[in-house]
């Protein structure tokens, strides 16, 4: 099928590039774990934990979600550099696919994040983090959707605004009320009632619950469905739009 | 219109009629259309290099990038190797290579990788990738660097890189936007070798250009755009030989060329004129041989100073200047 084999290039060719420049293999390995290792110890007394396992539970996921949304909104740089070099342009008079443009480059970033996540969860196991295989890959599931449409939303705004002065305060404006409406790093539960009641508009919030639940396997609980159909349903229309800008004419 | 290579007489690579481009832009509060390309009637034959002249602004690049499928044109058709471009530009990337003005390598890739992911972006399996991007690489002479990120090329090295990358698929017609442009002489001669190989392995070259001896030495026909507008097409020597006769060049005082314009306007012989800034004039004459003398009689006769006098065969900047009313070189 010539979608998954023009995918499949434009994934090996972006996978390849990030692995041979080991600063962005180090940096993507080395900030997860200094959150783990400096902020993570805070959170017991902080979130008045019975033990350090359960102040974990509680962290991981909010940590996991965050990585997975700064580290899509931000790709958006990396195209605008392939723009200026005309290497997306070379790619528009070939033949391939305008998803496989936009699918090979978002599936690597969701790729390098699930790296990140397993070597987080790895680590939490040393600090007692326990959870069931089944519950944590459909968190994995959670975290690839998230990561899948804030990377494709990030490429489709590239494609737009085509240079970073735009692009850097148009991913932070977005990405701080996202970030404190989700409840990542303290749970929402602490918030006044105003704070919820926006925080219930707020897509991520509802992926943090769900993926939280999962974590403390706590798989029938309604927010993991919820999240997850949320989340999917933003992934593929933000897919969708951002294929549409590689379609369109760009430069 | 007849092509040299070994191509059937008549056969017609690209043929557009009407075709059209209009931006809007955004000035202040007002939003303005500007009419870049205005309905462009295009005939290249296959074999040609046909080269592609204009000023900055005159909507080559525009025209260009519709006919690689890069921009959508607002009107007209056009039908390029064969497949029609509006209906279906797929087919048209299928059968044509394009070769963008800004480069087009990623400074972090191999010259290889980039070939051999260009084939298979044309659905071109892997070892038929990777045989072509040997072969490209021994072409170009770039097998020595193959293996080496691109930023570490030359511009004439790189600017290689990206004609062969247009080329990998081996297209029928490749589009190049100013190849040229920014190279060295050397780098420069060696690529207008690479272009004539091209048109020799049986390709059509579209180039655009803005230097006038590259479109005289290089191209087997050419049009002139200006305004949006195709102002002349032929070939470079039609096109010198419809501005008749020679050109003779006199070279006068700032200060006394306005009166020599009056006195050699009236004559006979002249059928145009015009002055140059540095002082002196450029008149049109049927035959210079026997305008000469007659123009020196005149002019000493009248008790000017001549400071110089040279007959020259029209040049194609001479067309440039008669078609479009200003010199290439100040536009």
């Amino acid at each position: 099928m010539k979608l998954a084999r023009d995918t499949w290039l434009i994934f090996q060719r972006q996978l390849h590039l990030l692995l041979r420049n080991p600063v962005w293999v180090f940096v993507g390995v080395f900030q997860p774990v200094m959150y783990l290792l400096l902020f993570a110890p805070l959170l017991k007394p902080a979130l008045n934990a019975p033990t350090q396992a359960e102040a974990y539970k509680i962290f991981v996921p909010g940590l996991l979600v965050l990585l997975a949304i700064f580290g899509g909104l931000f790709q958006g740089f990396g195209l605008i550099a392939e723009l200026r070099a005309g290497v997306i342009e070379r790619s528009r008079v070939t033949p391939v696919s305008r998803l496989a443009l936009l699918l090979g480059r978002s599936l690597r970033d969701v790729v390098s994040l699930l790296v990140q996540a397993v070597i987080i969860t790895l680590l939490a196991l040393l600090f007692d983090l326990r959870v069931f295989i089944g519950d944590l890959l459909l968190a994995y599931l959670m975290l690839a959707l998230i990561a899948l449409m804030t990377s494709a939303v990030s490429y489709g705004v590239a494609l737009k605004v085509k240079s970073e002065d735009a692009l850097a305060p148009l991913m932070n404006t977005v990405a701080q009320p996202v970030l404190l409406l989700s409840g990542i790093l303290l749970p929402l539960a602490f918030a006044p009632g105003w704070l919820q009641g926006i925080a219930r508009w707020n897509p991520f919030s509802w992926a943090v619950d769900g993926t939280r639940a999962l974590f403390a396997g706590d798989i029938s609980n309604d927010r993991v469905w919820q999240g997850l159909t949320i989340i999917a349903v933003l992934a593929a229309a933000g897919v969708y739009w951002a294929a549409r800008q590689f379609a369109r004419s760009v430069r | 219109m007849m092509a040299d290579g070994g191509h059937e007489r008549g056969e017609v690579m690209i043929e557009t009629r009407g075709l059209r481009k209009s931006f809007r832009s955004r000035a202040g509060r007002e939003t303005k259309t500007v009419d870049a390309v205005r309905g462009v009637d295009l005939d290249v034959a296959a074999g040609e290099i046909f080269g592609f002249l204009g000023p900055n602004g005159a909507g080559k690049t525009t025209t260009l990038r519709m006919l690689a499928t890069l921009i959508e044109p607002d009107g007209g058709q056009a039908t390029i190797a064969g497949a029609d471009l509006r209906k279906d530009p797929g087919e048209v990337r299928r059968r044509i290579g394009y070769v963008a003005q800004g480069g087009s390598t990623w400074d972090e890739s191999t010259a290889r990788e980039e070939l051999v992911l260009q084939a298979r972006l044309y659905g071109i399996s892997k070892t038929e990738a990777q045989r072509r991007a040997t072969r490209a690489l021994a072409a170009f002479q770039l097998t020595e660097f193959a293996d080496r990120k691109c930023k570490t090329y030359s511009g004439g090295q790189r600017r290689r890189v990206e004609i062969a990358l247009g080329i990998i698929h081996e297209p029928k017609i490749v589009f190049l936007d100013e190849p040229t442009t920014g190279l060295d002489p050397q780098s420069r001669a060696h690529m207008w070798d690479e272009i004539r190989r091209l048109r020799a392995d049986g390709m059509t070259v579209f180039i655009t250009t803005h230097y006038l001896d590259e479109a005289d030495a290089l191209c087997d026909r050419i049009a002139i755009m200006d305004h949006g507008e195709v102002v002349a097409e032929g070939t470079p020597t039609d096109l010198k030989r419809e501005i008749s006769g020679d050109v003779v060049q006199v070279g006068l005082d700032v200060a006394t060329t306005g009166e020599a314009e009056k006195l050699l306007a009236a004559e006979e012989y002249v059928s145009r004129l015009e002055t140059l800034e540095e002082g002196g004039l450029r008149l049109f004459v049927d035959e210079g041989a026997t305008a000469i003398p007659r123009i020196l009689r005149r002019v000493d006769g009248a008790g000017l100073e001549l400071r110089s006098i040279e007959l020259h065969r029209p040049s194609l900047d001479d067309v440039f200047l008669t078609k479009t009313g200003r010199s290439l070189r100040e536009s």
